[in-house]
């Protein structure tokens, strides 16, 4: 319990690490929000109201205070331009980015992971070539590139799926598939990797000398032990899945925070920005903690201590 | 009554496109209750017998002639699917690292039940009792309580322990023991192997005990194969072997094992202090605790550990694993922090500015234990003797090759051998490689732990007979560490006997090995298998308790032993009644 209150206490510094850095990152940006709310025709002096209005020329840690006060209560601030609570904003999308991010993880685990061990187990043969270069494939491919094409392939030529947007199941496939290929690819080589590093210990040799099944000997003896670093995997992924989240969303129209994000930087929508970013190192740090949590249940040499 | 195993011109070959045979024409017949040892050095081929015997082959080895039968069932050819009901229930192995051995994710528990479920009809209730059963029969203490425990809890020779209760539970007809206690501790060997002789009498199965140490071998063999390059040297009644050896091979094999008590005495004359350690600490914290506070427990590695070691002299430190003389190697090449003073040639190496401590690293080198690990594969050997020179900025580029040249011909090396890779050399070379990079800064010590332990002994008995006359020629010091009580015997001039961090018995190699005085050093010498059939000492398989651990609260140091001098420099640690008898 100390432990896990002593990871809690460190994510949160992290946090306001992180509140840190974004808000200097886009203090520092040459893009000013105020041009943007007055717009083009607005004069000098309407300009200089409205920023002294939103407390833009204080000076900058003032800013910051005033920023990270009012986080602290739960208030991400307010866009400018969509003229909403950010807190709202994101509230209102986030389901639909988990559920979009939870069937992703399904998808780059279940394939990743099958398609990896079944490399390890034929490993030298036409099969694992084959696998591998799938996986290479899928490791390169930039997203957009995958969901255009399965939206052109599975949606337009084929009509199995909808061309996009969200509310069914059939919404959701494109999408996950979209969001998991890159990780499947990682996943599968991962594990491939792992699985014939873990089949060559001497544990398993003993475990093949006391006479026991091959099925028994990868499932019980091989698997736990292959998966290890494949879960610490898993917690840094979710970030390298919020960047996957911008693209995918806005390719499939899935209203999500990705898709939010996008629009945002698209109208240097900073609170919005920010709110976004804060979100998604919320759920790096969550990610890493429930990895970091899960690791000890499996493996009895890590302890969580105290 | 039928032999349990037999082995008829088994031959095993690697390779399809070109073949190579690994082990060739290899025959013998193992009885009931009788104990067969295989011994030979590395590649000589007597693992790859043994899991042929399992069918555990690596896939790129096959048996291409001969057969092995183990009682009436033919094991060569048989099918997988008929050849695992065999494995582990009528013919079981135990492997050399115990540590490594059993998997790390699973308990104890699961790990015999699963044994015993594989091939007995039996419920979980019943293969937990037989579980428990066969840790009580290798004698570990609290063995329904080790059930719940995963291997990391325990020990190695614990560990080892429960690899032969796992073995042994199913009542095979033929166990292998494959270097079953190379990586262990002598006194835990002596326990190990006596625990084995045991039940072997006690269950009547067939032995074969596979190794490469001549002692073991005296100590427990019924009958002896002597392997060599996966040929058979020649085979026999283990007293008959050892008195009258018929192949040369296996007269070499003999004159290279170390023996105690064989080696020439001469006084130790008083010399120079090349190294002189004073009151030496190296503690560490377990662990981190948050930033650094709250850390509770402590390595108290070396405690207040004192020796000199002069000019022309070999000091070895000897003693168990866990008992801080690597520490000791470590401090001194400023690899960790200590407390206390290293003195090298009157200089203190604790108040040395920059200049100073770069002097003194090329006054103190070190050869390590792992040859294979030790050499950078992506360097030549020529460029790694060379690179203590190029980081001390010694000489000119043709001086430097010149040099090494010169070193690679003291170390019984060719000159033209410098421009290749450390893989191109065998485990013997490449120790020699490790010792000319070691001379080449001309050192006034060398530190050299464990240096000869991972080596065949016929080679090792060479490398040693090298540090020898090097030691001669350059006058250099060593401080030698091992825990190979023969080799210890063989090279030095005094030796001091180490356990839990601090010196227990110190002294010239005649007073500490003929007239020891200490208990624990006593304890150590005895374990030592004694590579003569005519002088076996191993009787009954005596349970010493867990090993005593180094580990203790932060603010809790051990108390100090107070080292008494008993005459002419041999100084023994005072004994309280507890400790003896621990």
């Amino acid at each position: 319990m100390a432990y896990i209150a002593k990871r809690l206490l460190f994510s949160a510094l992290i946090l306001v690490g992180v509140s840190f850095i974004t808000f200097a990152l886009l203090y520092l940006l040459p893009a000013d929000p105020v041009r943007q709310i007055a717009g083009r025709s607005a004069t000098a002096q309407t300009v200089e109201n409205i920023r002294h209005q939103l407390g833009l020329d204080q000076p900058f840690f003032v800013q910051y205070a005033r920023y990270f006060w009012s986080l602290v209560q739960g208030d991400l601030g307010r866009s400018y331009v969509q003229r909403a609570e950010v807190s709202s904003l994101i509230a209102a999308r986030l389901p639909a980015s988990l559920l979009l991010m939870a069937a992703g993880i399904v998808v780059e685990l279940v394939f990743g992971l099958t398609l990896g061990i079944v490399a390890a187990l034929r490993r030298g043969t036409a099969t694992d070539q084959a696998l591998m270069i799938t996986s290479f494939t899928a490791v390169s491919a930039p997203q957009f590139v995958v969901g255009l094409l399965l939206l052109y392939v599975f949606a337009v030529e084929l009509g199995w799926f909808p061309i996009g947007g969200y509310g069914t199941f059939a919404h959701l496939v494109l999408p996950a598939v979209t969001l998991g290929v890159l990780g499947m690819g990682w996943y599968s080589r991962m594990m491939r990797s792992s699985m014939i590093e873990v089949l060559r210990q001497d544990y398993i040799r003993t475990a093949r000398a006391k006479g026991l099944p091959r099925l028994t000997i990868f499932v019980r003896h091989a698997m736990p032990n292959a998966i290890l670093p494949i879960i610490a995997m898993i917690g840094i992924d979710i970030g390298l899945f919020m960047s996957g989240i911008v693209v995918v969303e806005s390719v499939f129209g899935w209203p999500g925070i990705g898709q939010l994000a996008w629009q945002a930087i698209q109208r240097v929508d900073i609170p919005i920005i920010m709110g976004v970013t804060l979100v998604s190192a919320c759920a790096i740090v969550l990610g890493n903690l429930l990895a970091d949590l899960v690791t000890p249940l499996i493996d009895p040499r890590i302890k969580l201590r105290d | 009554m039928p032999p349990a195993l037999v082995a008829e011109g088994l031959t095993l070959t690697v390779g399809r496109e070109r073949p190579r045979q690994l082990v060739s024409g290899l025959s013998f017949a193992l009885a009931k209750g009788e104990t067969l040892c295989l011994a030979g050095e590395s590649g000589s081929g007597k693992s790859l017998t043994a899991l042929a015997v399992m069918g555990l082959l690596p896939r790129a080895v096959r048996v291409t002639g001969g057969r092995i039968t183990l009682g009436d069932t033919e094991l060569t050819g048989l099918p997988e699917a008929a050849m695992r009901p065999i494995r582990g229930d009528r013919v079981a192995m135990i492997f050399q690292e115990p540590m490594t051995s059993l998997n790390p994710v699973l308990t104890i528990g699961r790990q015999l039940t699963e044994a015993i479920r594989a091939h007995r009809p039996v419920g979980r209730a019943e293969a937990r009792r037989a579980a428990i059963a066969a840790l009580d029969a290798v004698r570990i203490p609290e063995a329904a309580r080790r059930l719940e425990q995963h291997p990391h809890e325990l020990s190695g020779g614990m560990r080892q322990r429960v690899m032969i209760a796992m073995a042994l539970a199913l009542r095979p007809d033929v166990l292998i023991a494959d270097e079953p206690t190379t990586a262990l501790d002598v006194t835990v060997q002596r326990e190990v192997l006596a625990l084995l002789a045991d039940l072997k009498d006690e269950i009547g199965m067939g032995l074969v005990l596979i190794t490469h140490d001549m002692g073991v071998v005296a100590e427990v063999a019924d009958r002896v194969l002597v392997m060599r390059a996966g040929r058979q040297v020649e085979e026999g009644p283990v007293a008959e072997i050892f008195a009258r050896p018929a192949a040369d091979y296996t007269r070499a094999l003999l004159a290279a094992v170390p023996r105690m008590g064989t080696a020439a005495r001469a006084d130790a004359p008083k010399r120079r202090p090349v190294l002189a350690a004073t009151d030496l600490c190296v503690r560490y914290d377990l662990d981190s605790g948050v930033m650094g506070m709250g850390s509770r427990r402590r390595v108290f590695a070396v405690e207040g550990v004192s020796f000199e070691v002069g000019e022309r002299e070999t000091l070895s430190l000897v003693g168990e694993s866990g008992c801080g003389k690597s520490t000791i190697a470590r401090a001194l090449a400023g690899l960790v922090p200590y407390s206390g003073d290293i003195v090298v040639d009157g200089r203190n190496a604790a108040n040395l500015d920059r200049a100073g401590t770069m002097a003194l690293r090329r006054d103190v080198q070190m050869i390590f234990q792992d040859p294979f690990a030790s050499l950078d594969p992506r360097m030549k050997v020529g460029d790694l003797v060379a690179e203590p020179l190029t980081i001390h900025a010694l000489g000119s580029r043709a001086e430097r090759r010149e040099r090494v040249a010169d070193l690679f011909a003291r170390v019984g090396l060719s000159p033209d051998q410098m421009d290749r890779y450390p893989h191109e050399f065998s485990g013997g070379q490449r120790q020699r490689i490790c010792i000319a990079r070691a001379l080449a800064l001309r050192p006034k010590l060398i530190v050299a732990d464990e240096s000869v332990s991972a080596l065949d002994v016929s080679v090792q008995a060479r490398v040693l007979e090298l540090l020898k006359e090097l030691q001669e020629a350059f006058g250099i010091a060593y401080l030698f560490i091992s825990h190979d009580m023969a080799v210890v015997d063989q090279i030095s001039d005094r030796v001091a006997v180490m356990r839990l961090g601090q010196i227990v018995e110190m002294g010239t190699a005649a007073q500490v090995f003929d007239d020891p005085r200490h208990s624990y050093t006593r304890r150590l010498i005895e374990a030592v298998p004694i590579p003569d059939p005519s002088r076996r000492t191993f009787t009954g398989a005596r349970l010493a308790g867990e090993i005593a651990s180094p580990v203790r609260a932060r603010h809790d140091p051990p108390p100090r032993l107070l080292l008494r001098n008993v005459g002419g420099g041999h100084w023994v640690a005072e004994e309280s009644e507890a400790m003896a008898a621990a």
